[in-house]
């Protein structure tokens, strides 16, 4: 049926589309969400304005990106049983109750906690207040746990048995608790930290640059760069360590990722660049490093790496694509790592506030966090094919009995749908970082607000953010 | 006597789904009122109404959603493929409906373009649910655990009838919820439509079961074989006795009495589908327990369900008990 592939091909696309705009605003939720539970903590401990002011500025930020993020999320659990119906029969046992679970910490959060934390300031006192928001902030690393579960079991999944061709869950610590799950959990948080520090970071470069230099300003832009200092480095170590477990588990996605096609013997080199050609099986216009490849991947001087060619012409990732996704990942950490570092230079020269080349570099950063993000779920997810389920179920047998009409209609409904909606949502996000941190809001909830009620925990996240949208 | 877990599941997302259409109706109702009611501050009041529980609301289709994909994954990959498009469209209705929400009091300029999207994706979503019901009524061809329907099965007469009915029957409960809600011009207006529109209601409910009653031999079998007629006749007999009670409701007084018997209506109107195709989930052949999950599944998402659902009941009569009363024009919630 030559229809299939066609379906297939479309049913991937649609939903690399719709997951790529939804992870976006959960990492933003997710590191913001931390971020103000430092801003809060610092401002309880210190009781400094500024970090009042700046918990206020963002949180108002937070509440759009994470009204989008529930919003976009909830397309992508229905996509598992329309697009991916042959997924839901023989994984749905796995998967669905670790999502049930996800909906369920969502739920939770969205009853309580969430509406404490924006716009309970004045109703309740600042020590429970605290306890909202870093309840928030676990809670948002919590929904991203179950979801990683979800996906590193994907990768890696063990616990189950298959009967009648479907899976038969069996240890429910062992599903959770995968071989993958750790490094990912920890690889994803890292970059939620530093998609929130790069955003936080150009956003006050911006500001500096157009001449705005309050304590909010460079409060945050200090605090920014100084996160990415910290936590770029420790995300390349985290990264490194989830390389070695995916050579351990997932050796085929490896060897993609490096255009690696022969196993050499006595140590491999690396491909800084080129273009590895799925058909002519063979990486072009290499520039490689002997022993680099080794080096990395090993941590030995020879190590040995399976190249392409030793799995069979099916079951091979593109190269192409997770060789270049790899490498953008990489380049933004190393960019990240930068940045830090000549922050923490200029910090120590007292030029930190008033380096203009450095402030545009900070500012075209700002996307950087959301781009390594993406980057790299490209590689892993790409990476993971031809399987939707590793070695358990291929892609191809996971899509649902749709014609591509149907499927080709609904991506585009979706394509016109999220550009308008979402397209909105990052525009009024972006219109209220440019407002700064330093320009006076009513600092508390408007006096009088519902005639006094005191129930403050219901009111829906979008709602914090009063600023017009088209003014 | 073992404890039957998918009978228990098929409760708990039976409650979810109940929920959903108790509480949601009534607010996509004000989206189909809302291109009606254009006087000055009417669509700030209408929307007002709703603004501090919407979003819970909806929350019970995500509930419903997720159990039914954890618990009976058959099911959930049976019904979606078959009704693909209504799904999609369902979900993009309520995308824009929501943001629209959201916006619509944080826009000038623009606002008569949010009060479009808000009408469209509420008419939108209300309708393919509809369309969703109805191609399950009708019933899904599953062979070997796999859909095996036409794509197109849901364009068919009673489908879009269904959806057409739930236009009514969202408006309706829409028109019931504002009556309470409101006071003034505003109720005077929404009163006069509560006896043509339950009217309307009625003639739904009625043609909707007739119509499964003649065209499925199987429902019309679990209906009137046997003495099961004299169990089940308190089903309609009520629905009747509802729809008196609204005629009843007056001109003044009595505000939320025509609102809570539509609510009434809408719990036999869904007691009346279930009874029609219990025990099975995918009619005509998938029931709950072929479509559900191993046990150790099923038992897994039980803790956390038993945990969390009496927290998000509570939260849910909890706000509406807070914004009981009337909301007027100039009291605003945003």
């Amino acid at each position: 049926m030559p229809e299939t592939s066609d379906v297939l091909g479309l049913a991937r696309l649609q939903f690399a589309f719709t997951i790529s705009a939804h992870i976006i605003f959960p990492a933003i939720s997710i590191g913001l969400a931390n971020y103000l539970a430092v801003l809060e903590a610092l401002w309880l401990r210190t009781g400094k304005p500024v970090y009042r002011q700046l918990f206020f500025f963002w949180s108002k930020i937070f509440a759009v990106g994470f009204g989008m993020g529930v919003v976009s999320g909830v397309v992508m659990s229905y996509e598992f049983g329309a697009n991916w119906a042959g997924f839901s029969r023989v994984a749905g046992s796995v998967n669905g109750p670790l999502l049930t679970y996800e909906v369920l910490t969502a739920f939770f959060l969205e009853a309580g906690f969430l509406g404490i934390m924006l716009f309970g300031w004045q109703r309740v006192g600042a020590r429970l207040h605290f306890l909202a928001t870093l309840l928030v902030a676990v809670g948002t690393l919590f929904s991203a746990f179950w979801i990683l579960a979800s996906n590193s079991w994907m990768q890696t999944p063990q616990g189950f048995h298959i009967v009648d061709g479907r899976v038969v869950p069996l240890d429910w610590l062992k599903i959770v608790f995968n071989p993958s799950f750790p490094f990912r959990l920890v690889h994803m948080s890292l970059a939620a930290f530093l998609v929130a520090a790069t955003i936080v970071a150009g956003c006050a470069a911006w500001h500096l640059l157009n001449g705005r230099s309050g304590a909010g300003v460079t409060r945050s832009f200090s605090m920014a760069v100084g996160m990415i200092l910290v936590a770029a480095p420790i995300q390349m170590i985290a990264g490194d360590m989830h390389g070695l477990n995916t050579l351990e588990h997932q050796p085929a996605k490896i060897a993609a990722i490096e255009g690696l096609w022969e196993t050499e013997k006595g140590g491999t080199s690396l491909n800084l660049v080129g273009w590895p050609d799925m058909r002519e099986e063979r990486t072009r216009y290499a520039i490689s490093v002997p022993h680099l490849g080794s080096l990395i991947l090993t941590h030995t001087w020879s190590g040995e790496i399976r190249g392409l060619k030793e799995f069979a012409p099916e079951d091979r990732p593109d190269s192409t694509i997770v060789f270049w996704s790899f490498r953008v990942m990489v380049g933004m950490g190393l960019l990240m790592a930068l940045l830090g570092v000549l922050g923490l230079a200029l910090r120590w020269r007292n030029r930190l506030y008033d380096t203009r080349w450095y402030q545009r570099f900070a500012l075209a950063m700002g996307p950087s966090g959301l781009i390594a993000l993406l980057a790299g779920w490209i590689t892993t997810e790409v990476g993971r094919q031809p399987w939707v389920v590793y070695g358990v179920l291929r892609t191809a047998d996971a899509v649902s009995p749709l014609s591509a009409q149907q499927v080709g209609t609904s991506l585009l409904i979706f394509i016109i749908v999220y550009f308008l909606v979402f397209g909105t949502g990052a525009y009024y996000m972006l219109k209220l970082m440019a407002k700064g941190p330093d320009v006076g809001e009513p600092v508390a909830d408007p006096p009088g607000d519902r005639g006094g009620s005191i129930v403050p925990f219901d009111r829906r996240p979008l709602s914090r953010a009063a600023d017009p949208i088209d003014e | 006597m073992t404890i039957d877990l998918p009978t228990i599941w098929a409760g708990i997302i039976g409650l979810g789904v109940f929920l959903y259409v108790l509480l949601d109706g009534f607010d996509l109702g004000i989206g189909l009122l809302f291109p009606f009611f254009d006087r000055e501050g009417e669509r700030e009041v209408m929307l007002n109404t709703v603004a501090p529980v919407w979003d819970g609301n909806e929350t019970w289709l995500v509930f419903g959603g997720a159990c039914l994909y954890g618990v009976f994954p058959l099911a959930y990959s049976t019904l979606l493929p078959a009704v693909y498009l209504p799904v999609i469209g369902m979900l993009c209705g309520l995308i824009f409906r929501g943001v629209a929400f959201e916006i619509r009091p944080k826009a000038r300029r623009t606002q008569n373009l949010w009060d479009l999207a808000f009408i469209l994706g509420s008419g939108a979503a209300t309708f393919c649910q509809g369309v969703i019901l109805g191609t399950l009524l009708q019933g899904i061809r599953v062979v070997d655990g796999r859909f095996a329907g036409e794509p197109f099965g849901w364009v068919a007469p009673f489908p879009v009838f269904c959806g057409l009915g739930l236009l009514v029957t969202y408006a309706t409960l829409g028109c019931g919820w504002l009556v309470m809600k409101t006071d003034g011009e505003l109720q005077r207006r929404m009163r006069l439509l509560l006896k043509p529109s339950s009217v309307a209601l009625l003639a739904i409910i009625g043609s909707v079961s007739l119509w499964t009653v003649l065209g499925q031999p199987a429902v019309a079998h679990r209906w009137f074989a046997g003495h099961n007629f004299i169990y089940f006749a308190p089903v309609p007999l009520l629905v009747l006795a509802c729809v008196i009670g609204i005629f009843r409701s007056g001109d003044r007084g009595h505000e939320a009495r025509a609102f809570i018997l539509m609510e009434a209506i809408i719990f036999l109107g869904y007691s009346g589908l279930l009874i029609s195709i219990f025990p099975n989930i995918v009619p005509p052949s998938l029931s709950i327990w072929a479509a559900a999950a191993p046990r150790s599944s099923q038992i897994f998402v039980l803790v956390g369900v038993v945990i969390i659902l009496p927290i998000i009941l509570g939260y849910t009569v909890l706000s509406y008990w807070v914004f009981r009363g009337k909301v007027r024009h100039g009291e605003g919630y945003h």
